[in-house]
C-alpha cells in the first residue's frame, strides 16, 4: 500500500512527486514509457512564460507567475539549464496594438513585474532580425527559457533520491476505489493500491479522472508541430519572439533555446488521436510562413530536425488542479497545457500541500533538496576540461562529435537515480545525437555504452519504447 | 597560450585524405617525426574500414581493391616511413598563436583530448584539415510523418552491418541514389534483407554509373527518379514509408503516392564537410561547397592550413582524394620548410560559370604553381555531348568535348604552367558550353 500514486512521469507528476518526498511518505510514480518526459514534456517550446497570457483568477494565471518566480531557484537547486532570456509579443498594426494593451494590463494585474510596451524601432534595435513590419510589442523582461528534458529529469531524479519509486513501461489500464483507497491496475498485469492518486497524464487525464468521478471532463489533444535548427544560428535572436495570441494559443514563436539552437513553432490543432505525433508537410510550411512573418531571413537551410508535441486542452481552458469534489483522495493535474512547464514546480508545491492538508505526513529531516548536474564537456572551459579528463578518462572518448559529448557523459547518464536506458534517454540528458548529424555518426557507439552498463544485448536496446527496436538480428540471419 | 607538444605538421584525420597527405610530407623532405596524424578512431582508415567493397585504387595502384585494403596500403606506407598517429584522439579546438615555431611559423594551437595523455595542447606550424565529410539527416531533410526507430543514414547502416555484424532492419526503402546509398542497396539485399526501392529526388542519380548498374540493376532493385518521401508511418519502428512522384519544382504530385510496407528506410541524401573546426579557426568556407577556398596548395585563407578530401570537397573517387591529399601533403611540406616564403606574386583567380557550381582550387599564384595544375569541378545537371570551355580573361583557351556530365561525378581540367605565363592569364573561367544538337535533363 502506497500512501500516494503518481500516474505519469512528465514534468508535472515529477515536480509532484519531488515536493511529496519533502515528508515521511511513500510514494511511486507509474509511466507507461520506458522514461521519465515521453509525452508533452518532451515536445514544447521550453519557455518560461512570464504570466501575461493567462486570464486573471485561472489556475493558468496563478500557477504560470507562481512558477515563473520559482523557476530560478529552482534551477539552482537542482542544476538544469535556465536562462532569463526576455520575451517580446510583437504586434504589426493597431489592432495588435490595442491586444498588447490588454495583455500589458492583464500582466500587470497577474502580478507580472516588469512589462512594457515598445514602438517598433526600439525592438528592431534589441533583436535586429525581425520583420521591418513590426510596429509595436510587449517586453517581458521576466520571460525565460529552460531545458524541459533536464528539469523534468532533475526532478525526477531528486525525487528518486528522496525515496519515491519509479515504475517505468507500467501503463495504467484500471483504476477504482477499494475502501478509503484505490488500486491500480496495469497494463503487464501490476496491481497498485494506494490512499492517494495524483492523476497527472497528460492527454489521457481525462480517462482516468472519469474513472472515478461523475464530474466528466473532456481532453483534447492540440497538436503543435516544429522545426529546430542548428546551433549555427545562435545569436539569431535572443528573446523569445511571441506573436499575437489568438483563441487557439500563442501563436508560432521563434526563440532559442538554452542550448544555442534556435525553434520555430508551434502550429495549433485539434485533433481526436492521443497518440498523432507525426509531423506534415503542411504543418511544417505552415510554422516556416508564420515564423517568416516575424522575422526576416529566417535560416530556413539549418533545420536539423522536426518534432510534433500534443498540449493536453480541457474543454473550460483552463488547468483542472486539486482534489476531485467527489472523489476524496483523487487529485487532478489535468489540462496542463501551456504554460504548463513553466507552472509545474508551483503545481507540485501546489498538490503536495492539498495532499497533505487530507494526509497529513512528518517533514523529513534528512531530505536533500539538492542535486547535481552532469558535468558537462561542451560548456566546460580548458581547465575545466582537463580536471573533467583528469578525474574520469572517459570524458575524453568523444562519443557524438556534434555536440561534444563523452563516455564519461553517457555513462553518468545511464548509471544516475532514473537513469536512461534508450537512446533518447541518453540524448535528452546529455544532448548524445541532438546536434547536426542527429546520431548518424554516434548511434552505434551509444548502443554499445548502453548494451554494456545494462548488461543486455545490443539487440535489447531501444530509441524509446519497447518496440523501437535499432537492429533486427545479425547479417544473413534472414537468408535460410 | 603554451603548447605541452610541438610538431612541424599537424594533420587532422587519419583516413584517406590524412594518411596521403603525411605521406607526401614525408617524401618532400618533413622528417617523419615532425609530423602528427591526430585520428579520433581506435584505427587509421577513416570510413575505408567501412567500406568493404571493391573498386577502390583503379586509378592509384591499377587493381580493384576493398576499402580496407586501400586503406592499409596508406597506413603501411605512413608506417614505414615513422610517421607517428595519435589513436583514439579527438582535436575539439584550433586556434592561432602569435608565436613562431621551430620552423618560424606561426604557430596554430590544437586542444586534443585522449584517455590516456588526457586533455592537451599541440603546437603546430601547419595544419592538413582532413577530417571528411558526414551524411545529412532525415531532419534536414523535412520529410514528414513519424520519427520511429529504423530510420538511419545509409553510413550508419553501413557501420552496423559491416563492423558490427548486425542488420539494422529486414526491408527497406532508401531514399537517395549517392553511392553510399546505391552500394547499400546491394550490401543489404546480400545479407539478407530486402530493398523496396531507391527513391531519388532529382531525375538522375548522383552515384556513379557503375554503382548504378551493379548495385541495382544486377539486383532487380527499382530506381524511383524524380520521386521522393512524403511520409513515414509506425510509431515505434518504421512500419511504411510513403513515396510521390515530384515536378519540376521537385515538390509532390498529388495522387502520385505510392505506399511500401517496410521496417527501415535508409537515407544517402547527400554529404556534408564537416568544418566545424575549420570554422572555429577563422578558416574562410565556400558556400557551395561547404568546404574551405582555397588556392594552388590547397592552403586556406590561413597561412599554413591546408585542407585535402572531403573536407574540402566531396570527391566521388577516393584516389582524386589520395591525389589531391598528396597535393596538401606536399604544399605543406614546403610551407613549413621556407623560411621566407612571401605570400605575394600574381594571383590568378578560377571562376565558375554557366553549368560548373564550383572548382578546387579557387585562385592560383603562377609562382607557386606546379608545373600541371589539375582544376577539379562538378556540373549542376546532366549533360549530353557538351563541352568544358576554358577560357582566359574572356578568350577561349580549350574546349573539351565530352559524351556525357553528371553532377555524381567530379571533372577535371588540367592546365600547364608554360601556358598560363604565356598567355600572362589573370582570370580562368570554366563553364559549360552545350552543343545544338545537345540534351540537357534537370535543373
Amino acid at each position: 500500500m502506497y500512501d500516494v500514486i503518481i500516474i505519469g512521469a512528465g514534468v508535472t507528476g515529477c515536480a509532484v512527486a519531488r515536493e511529496l518526498a519533502r515528508r515521511e511518505r511513500s510514494v511511486a510514480v507509474l509511466e507507461r514509457g520506458l522514461d521519465v518526459c515521453e509525452g508533452t514534456s518532451k515536445a514544447n517550446s521550453g519557455i518560461v512564460h512570464a504570466g501575461h497570457d493567462a486570464h486573471p483568477g485561472t489556475w493558468k494565471a496563478r500557477f504560470n507567475v507562481e512558477g515563473s518566480l520559482l523557476m530560478e531557484e529552482l534551477s539552482k537547486e537542482l542544476d538544469f539549464p535556465y536562462r532569463r532570456n526576455t520575451s517580446l509579443v510583437i504586434g504589426f498594426d493597431e489592432e495588435d496594438r490595442r491586444t498588447l494593451e490588454g495583455l500589458l494590463a492583464q500582466g500587470l494585474e497577474n502580478g507580472v513585474k516588469g512589462l512594457e510596451l515598445w514602438d517598433g524601432s526600439r525592438v528592431r534595435e534589441k533583436e535586429p532580425q525581425l520583420s521591418d513590419a513590426v510596429t509595436c510589442a510587449l517586453y517581458c523582461p521576466t520571460g525565460g527559457i529552460v531545458d524541459p528534458f533536464l528539469l523534468t529529469v532533475a526532478l525526477a531524479e531528486n525525487a528518486c533520491v528522496g525515496g519515491v519509486s519509479f515504475f517505468f513501461g507500467e501503463e495504467v489500464t484500471e483504476l477504482c476505489r477499494a475502501g478509503e483507497g484505490f488500486v491500480l491496475k496495469t497494463a503487464r498485469g501490476g496491481s497498485y493500491e494506494t490512499r492517494a492518486v495524483v492523476n497527472a497524464a497528460g492527454v489521457y487525464a481525462d480517462v482516468f479522472h472519469n474513472m472515478v468521478s461523475e464530474d466528466k471532463v473532456h481532453i483534447t489533444p492540440r497538436k503543435g508541430e516544429y522545426l529546430l535548427m542548428d546551433k549555427k544560428t545562435t545569436g539569431f535572436v535572443n528573446a523569445t519572439i511571441f506573436q499575437c495570441p489568438t483563441k487557439m494559443g500563442k501563436g508560432i514563436l521563434v526563440t532559442p533555446t538554452v542550448h544555442g539552437n534556435l525553434l520555430l513553432g508551434p502550429t495549433s490543432e485539434d485533433i481526436a488521436d492521443k497518440e498523432n505525433t507525426e509531423t506534415t508537410a503542411a504543418g511544417l510550411e505552415e510554422v516556416l510562413a508564420k515564423a517568416g512573418l516575424s522575422a526576416k531571413e529566417l535560416p530556413v537551410r539549418q533545420v536539423i530536425t522536426s518534432f510534433t508535441g500534443l498540449r493536453a486542452h480541457s474543454d473550460n481552458g483552463d488547468f483542472i488542479v486539486g482534489e476531485a469534489a467527489d472523489c476524496p483522495g483523487f487529485f487532478d493535474a489535468a489540462g496542463i497545457e501551456s504554460p504548463g512547464l513553466t507552472s509545474a514546480p508551483a503545481i507540485g508545491r501546489y498538490l503536495a500541500e492539498r495532499i497533505n492538508e487530507r494526509f497529513p505526513a512528518p517533514e523529513k529531516t534528512d531530505f536533500i533538496a539538492v542535486r547535481k548536474g552532469i558535468p558537462c564537456m561542451a560548456d566546460a572551459d580548458p581547465e575545466e576540461r582537463k580536471r573533467l579528463v583528469a578525474e574520469n578518462p572517459l570524458y575524453a572518448n568523444v562519443v557524438c562529435r556534434c555536440e561534444l559529448v563523452t563516455e564519461g557523459e553517457i555513462v553518468e547518464a545511464i548509471r544516475r537515480p532514473v537513469g536512461a536506458k534508450t537512446l533518447d534517454g541518453i540524448k535528452r540528458r546529455v544532448r548524445a545525437g541532438m546536434g547536426r548529424c542527429q546520431a548518424g555518426f554516434c548511434t552505434p557507439k551509444q548502443m554499445e555504452i548502453l548494451a554494456r552498463e545494462l548488461g543486455v544485448e545490443e539487440e535489447a536496446i531501444v530509441k524509446s519504447g519497447p518496440g523501437a527496436r535499432l537492429l533486427t538480428g545479425y547479417t544473413k540471419s534472414n537468408i535460410s | 597560450m603554451t603548447a605541452d607538444r610541438e610538431v612541424k605538421i599537424a594533420i587532422i584525420g587519419g583516413g584517406p585524405a590524412g594518411l596521403a597527405a603525411a605521406v607526401s610530407a614525408a617524401e618532400s623532405g618533413v622528417s617523419p617525426e615532425d609530423i602528427l596524424i591526430i585520428e579520433r578512431d581506435h584505427v587509421p582508415g577513416g570510413i575505408l574500414n567501412q567500406c568493404i567493397h571493391n573498386g577502390f585504387g583503379l586509378h592509384t595502384f591499377r587493381e580493384e581493391l576493398t576499402g580496407p585494403e586501400y586503406a592499409g596500403r596508406f597506413v603501411d606506407m605512413a608506417k614505414e616511413r615513422g610517421i607517428p598517429f595519435l589513436l583514439d584522439t579527438m582535436a575539439v579546438d584550433i586556434s592561432r598563436g602569435e608565436t613562431a615555431g621551430a620552423a618560424g611559423k606561426e604557430l596554430k594551437y590544437l586542444s586534443v583530448m585522449n584517455r590516456e595523455d588526457g586533455f592537451f595542447t599541440i603546437g603546430a606550424s601547419a595544419v592538413v584539415l582532413a577530417m571528411g565529410c558526414r551524411e545529412r539527416p532525415r531532419g534536414a531533410l523535412n520529410i514528414p510523418g513519424f520519427r520511429p526507430a529504423g530510420i538511419y543514414t545509409a553510413g550508419t547502416a553501413q557501420r552496423f552491418v559491416n563492423i558490427e555484424g548486425r542488420m539494422p532492419g529486414r526491408e527497406a526503402v532508401i531514399l537517395g541514389s549517392g553511392d553510399i546509398g546505391l552500394i547499400m542497396a546491394r550490401r543489404m539485399t546480400l545479407e539478407g534483407a530486402k530493398v523496396r526501392a531507391v527513391v531519388e529526388l532529382m531525375p538522375y542519380s548522383g552515384g556513379l554509373k557503375r554503382n548504378i548498374v551493379q548495385c541495382l540493376d544486377d539486383f532487380g532493385i527499382p530506381l524511383k527518379l524524380s520521386h521522393t518521401v512524403v511520409d513515414i508511418r509506425g510509431r515505434e519502428r518504421v512500419e511504411a514509408v510513403t513515396i510521390a512522384e515530384v515536378g519540376p519544382d521537385r515538390r509532390p504530385i498529388p495522387g502520385t503516392e505510392e505506399t511500401f510496407a517496410c521496417d527501415t528506410l535508409l537515407l544517402s541524401c547527400g554529404l556534408i564537410p564537416e568544418n566545424e573546426l575549420s570554422h572555429g579557426l577563422g578558416v574562410e568556407l565556400s558556400g557551395v561547397t561547404g568546404g574551405p577556398v582555397v588556392n594552388e596548395s590547397l592552403e586556406t585563407n590561413i597561412p599554413g592550413v591546408f585542407a585535402c578530401g572531403n573536407v574540402l570537397h566531396v570527391h566521388d573517387l577516393v584516389d582524386y582524394v589520395s591525389e589531391e591529399a598528396g597535393t596538401a601533403g606536399r604544399c605543406s611540406a614546403a610551407y613549413v620548410m621556407n623560411p621566407a616564403e612571401s605570400r605575394g606574386g600574381r594571383t590568378v583567380s578560377v571562376r565558375c560559370r554557366y553549368g560548373v557550381r564550383y572548382t578546387v582550387p579557387a585562385s592560383i599564384r603562377t609562382e607557386y604553381m606546379a608545373e600541371r595544375q589539375i582544376i577539379r569541378f562538378r556540373v549542376g545537371a546532366v549533360y549530353r555531348d557538351a563541352c568544358v570551355a576554358v577560357d582566359f580573361d574572356g578568350k577561349a583557351f580549350r574546349r573539351q568535348k565530352k559524351r556525357i556530365l553528371a553532377p555524381g561525378e567530379m571533372e577535371q581540367v588540367v592546365l600547364g604552367k608554360s601556358d598560363m605565363e604565356a598567355a600572362g592569364v589573370s582570370e580562368i573561367t570554366i563553364r559549360i558550353e552545350e552543343e545544338p544538337q545537345g540534351t540537357r535533363q534537370g535543373v
